[in-house]
């Protein structure tokens, strides 16, 4: 279906090719995943196959790629329309109409399908995908799977024979994730659909792939026809995989259901384990006091009567669906809103009426979009600059910077980092200030999990330095890792606050994989389970 | 009126809000000015659509009051002319030679200021006209009625339009950015260093839009040549530019001393529609694109537009009537004339006659705080 024939993409004023030599056939009716760490050129692959690289995005592109028959080189992306359909990673930025139907007719508009025809794909693919109920809907007042899967319907009726999807998880909770994979399995097996996609989340995602393109380091793209063989020597693995390498199980397993399955023995050994034991309630006075707080936009309450304590050496997670209050949690203790009923408490202050660099030593807060926070011309200039806004000596941002990422240079554009430097540097400019409390709004949305686990030891460090850490996330994983309280929310409420440890074990929901697999022994993440396996079980 | 619910078309609405406002510019009379923004206030009540745009009506309303503000304060600038009853005396400043046709300062008058006021309504109720009309049709429906021929450039407008907004919240979140970094919000040296990262991020988004409409096929070339298609788009903006310009000519065709207002009027404005007619068929026939669910044009949309078009023959062939002109000099109370008056209340019919929104459009509300 799809053939890439020596290809190698070289951008315009790149000194070294972004892919190299990628040599791959993807036949019909398959479910392709492409793995790499963040920056690798997934994005890039993905878009060669309907000839967005070279001809949307410049640059050379030598050797050939064939879909469905066509030359990506004789044919630019809007003649490929009816053959792929591609789904960029912020599907919100690609929408052209305002109302779901109308959204979903755009493409066969420009194909020029005759309106009977049209009108019969439109009601076809609003079955296919769940979409009835929506269809009249303005795109803006959608939820974050529901966005994705209109982006997907949208390029679906014009009945392409390929279906490319960037990130298509990514930046969802776990229920929208859920709707959107169901969907496109329905796709794959029904349809026979083939569909070509990345993603960071491999936990949600690997288990149904039938083939992986594993990227590597300088550009080379190495085709996998067995999922589990790539993952036996990724870089980039979900917890379960690592397990599964841990204890040696053959062939690995790529699903909690496979890995339960031989985890049987694993699970009698360490039948008496004990967990690390959990670090001692502190009797330090809170740091963050948020008091039977109500807060909201106008008439609309997203937090009735809240009341949240903050100690020094906390790390929180803030959990609960999209819209649950999450965010508007995180800016009540960053004062970026005032409630509307209660108190809010930070280091003794109240938070809206700082600024300044009395804001800057109190509370330090990274937005959802780091790169709000950056608007230097050079990563150099951006911490000298947070140097003077903290009133910290000269040279504290870059070294913070500079330890966790030696390969960045001072002159880089803070628009040229990947993801995961981008969210290093928002980190290190607001660290510079050394503040009580470090806010982070879903940090883990764009990381691998090399960046995830960087990220996982700077928290650390804060919390072993006396200070406070709360994380508003979706991520289990990440709370298993690093977080020592869970906070719940939903429909407005404190539904849960508990240590992390009893948080996780206690529903499924939040349960990270290692758990799921060593249930009932209360282990929740591989390091730990590495820390307790005797020496000499093969690894 | 038995009509189910449904969205008028939106060529119905426009020619509504058109005829007012050409209603509107054809008078200076308080009166009839004041019933024709009343009038669209209350279609605008009864029928507009759920959504942000639904609020231009009353965004207009306010820049319209700030229309009449800068009309009235220029005229106590520069109107020092003193003809009438002075209402103040200023300090009259001597202007070099160069510059003999402007005073600064004076006598400012009664007949002066009333004439002001006057002419600033105007202009505020045509301001307020345009915006009933978007707050009854949301602007990216108007896409539907762009000609085939202009097509790209129609899609170019509603982007941009679309992504005014989106730039407003842009900024909203990087001056909540700025306090986290400790810099003040305010001040235009605040706003100089939030202007280059709004505006990039408002380009990488238009580049994403801009790939994504790519990847789905817009601008795929038809099977007709190049220079057919730039034919085809020469004729429609001439024939567009002339029905503009015929436009201007009935609408200034009143005030005496406007220039060329023999030359412009009904002669160019036909002229015009048919190249801009011809040019469309003509791009028609390729067909490139189809329309889904294309909006029909049926009883009620046509009441809509005769009812807006009512008032503007009326105040057209009125001419330069005095009972359309407020009594500036010497001043006075203005006339209500009736068949003027009775004109513009025939277009209020929309309110009752169109068919209502649909409610499931209104499930805005439900929208989710992302």
């Amino acid at each position: 279906m799809i053939r890439f024939a020596d290809v190698t993409v070289t951008y315009d004023g790149a000194v070294t090719p972004t892919l190299t030599g990628v040599d791959v056939t993807v036949p019909e009716g398959e479910l392709v995943l492409v793995v790499g760490p963040t920056g690798s050129g997934k994005s890039t692959l993905l878009k060669t196959v309907n000839g967005l690289v070279p001809h949307f995005t410049g640059g050379t592109l030598h050797g050939r790629v064939v879909v469905a028959d066509r030359d990506t080189a004789l044919n630019p992306p809007r003649e490929l329309a009816d053959a792929v359909g591609y789904v960029a990673q912020d599907p919100q930025q690609g929408f052209v109409t305002d109302s779901v139907e109308d959204e979903l007719a755009y493409t066969m508009e420009s194909l020029a399908v005759a309106p009977d025809v049209m009108r019969r794909r439109v009601e076809d693919t609003l079955d296919l995908l769940g979409l009835t109920s929506l269809r009249h809907r303005p795109l803006r007042s959608l939820s974050g799977g529901e966005r994705q899967r209109v982006a997907i319907g949208s390029v679906l009726t014009a009945h392409p024979r390929v279906l490319v999807l960037d990130e298509p998880t990514s930046a969802l909770d776990p229920q929208a994730a859920e709707e959107v994979l169901a969907a496109v399995q329905r796709l794959v097996h029904d349809l026979g659909l083939t569909v070509v996609m990345s993603e960071h989340r491999l936990e949600r995602v690997v288990q149904y792939a039938d083939r992986v393109l594993l990227l590597r380091p300088g550009g080379q793209v190495v085709d996998y026809p067995d999922p589990a063989e790539a993952m036996a020597v990724s870089p980039l693995a979900p917890a379960v995989v690592d397990l599964g390498r841990l204890a040696g199980w053959q062939p690995l397993p790529l699903s909690i259901r496979d890995a339960r399955r031989h985890a049987a023995g694993l699970r009698e050994q360490l039948a008496d384990a004990a967990p690390p034991p959990a670090p001692p309630p502190s009797a330090a006075a809170a740091v963050a006091q948020v008091d039977g707080v109500t807060a909201g936009y106008r008439d609309v309450s997203v937090l009735r009567e809240v009341s949240v304590q903050v100690q020094p050496r906390d790390i929180v997670a803030v959990m609960g669906r999209n819209g649950a209050g999450k965010s508007t949690l995180l800016s009540l203790i960053a004062g970026q809103q005032a409630p509307q009923r209660g108190t809010v408490r930070v280091a003794g202050h109240d938070p809206t009426g700082l600024q300044g660099p009395g804001l800057i030593r109190t509370v330090g807060f990274v937005p959802q979009e780091p790169g709000d926070l950056l608007w230097s011309e050079s990563v150099g200039q951006e911490c000298r600059a947070a140097d003077v806004d903290a009133g910290a000596p000269p040279g504290t941002t870059w070294t913070l910077f500079h330890d966790l990422r030696p390969d960045v240079a001072e002159a880089t554009h803070p628009g040229d980092l990947s993801e995961g430097t981008r969210l290093t540097l928002a980190l290190a400019v607001m660290l510079a200030g050394d503040p009580q409390v470090l806010l982070l709004d879903e940090p883990t949305r764009g990381l691998d999990y090399c960046a995830k686990e960087q990220l996982a030891q700077l928290l650390r460090r804060r919390a072993e330095k006396g200070r406070a850490v709360v994380i508003a996330t979706h991520d289990v994983e990440l709370v298993a890792q690093v977080c020592t309280r869970m906070v719940m929310l939903a429909d407005g409420d404190v539904v849960l606050d508990t240590d992390s440890r009893s948080g996780a074990v206690s529903s499924p929901a939040f349960a990270p994989q290692v758990a799921k697999v060593m249930a009932p022994v209360p282990l929740l993440t591989v390091a730990e389970v590495r820390d307790v396996l005797p020496q000499e079980v093969p690894s | 009126m038995t009509e189910p619910p449904r969205l008028l078309h939106p060529g119905a609405w426009w020619l509504w809000a058109l005829g007012l406002a050409t209603a509107a510019a054809r008078t200076t009379n308080p009166l009839l000015l004041l019933l024709i923004a009343a009038v669209a206030g209350l279609v605008v009540a009864e029928r507009r659509v759920p959504g942000p745009w639904s609020r231009s009506y009353t965004a207009f309303l306010k820049f319209g009051l700030i229309v009449i503000a800068v009309r009235v304060g220029l005229e106590f600038v520069f109107g020092g002319t003193g003809l009438g009853v002075v209402a103040v005396e200023l300090p009259s400043v001597p202007l070099p030679s160069w510059l003999a046709g402007l005073t600064l300062g004076g006598p400012v008058t009664w007949d002066g200021l009333l004439g002001a006021l006057f002419e600033g309504l105007r202009l505020a109720v045509i301001l307020i006209c345009i915006g009933a009309a978007n707050s009854l049709v949301n602007p990216s429906r108007l896409l539907r009625l762009v000609p085939a021929a202009l097509y790209e450039a129609g899609v170019a407008v509603v982007v941009s339009m679309t992504l005014a907004p989106v730039l407003i919240t842009d900024i909203d979140r990087l001056r909540r950015a700025r306090r986290l970094r400790g810099r003040s919000t305010r001040g235009p040296r605040a706003w100089g260093q939030m202007a280059l990262p709004a505006f990039s991020g408002a380009l990488d988004r238009s580049v994403a839009l801009a790939a994504s409409m790519d990847s789905r096929g817009y601008g795929r070339a038809g099977d007709q040549p190049a220079r057919v298609r730039h034919l085809n788009t020469a004729l429609v903006v001439a024939g567009l530019i002339g029905v503009l310009l015929g436009l201007y000519g009935l609408l200034t065709g009143g005030t005496p001393g406007s220039p060329g207002s023999g030359l412009f009027g009904w002669p160019v404005l036909l002229a015009g529609a048919a190249l801009a007619a011809a040019g469309s068929l003509l791009a028609g026939r390729r067909v490139t694109r189809t329309h889904y669910r294309p909006d029909p044009w049926r009883l009620p949309e046509w009441l809509v537009a005769v009812s807006g078009l009512i008032p503007a023959a009326v105040f057209v062939a009125l001419g330069a009537n005095p009972e359309l002109t407020g009594p500036a000099s010497p001043p006075g109370w203005p006339p209500l004339p009736l068949v003027p008056a009775l004109a513009v209340l025939v277009a209020a019919l929309p309110a009752v006659v169109a068919p209502r929104v649909p409610s499931d459009t209104a499930a805005e509300r439900e929208a989710v705080p992302a």
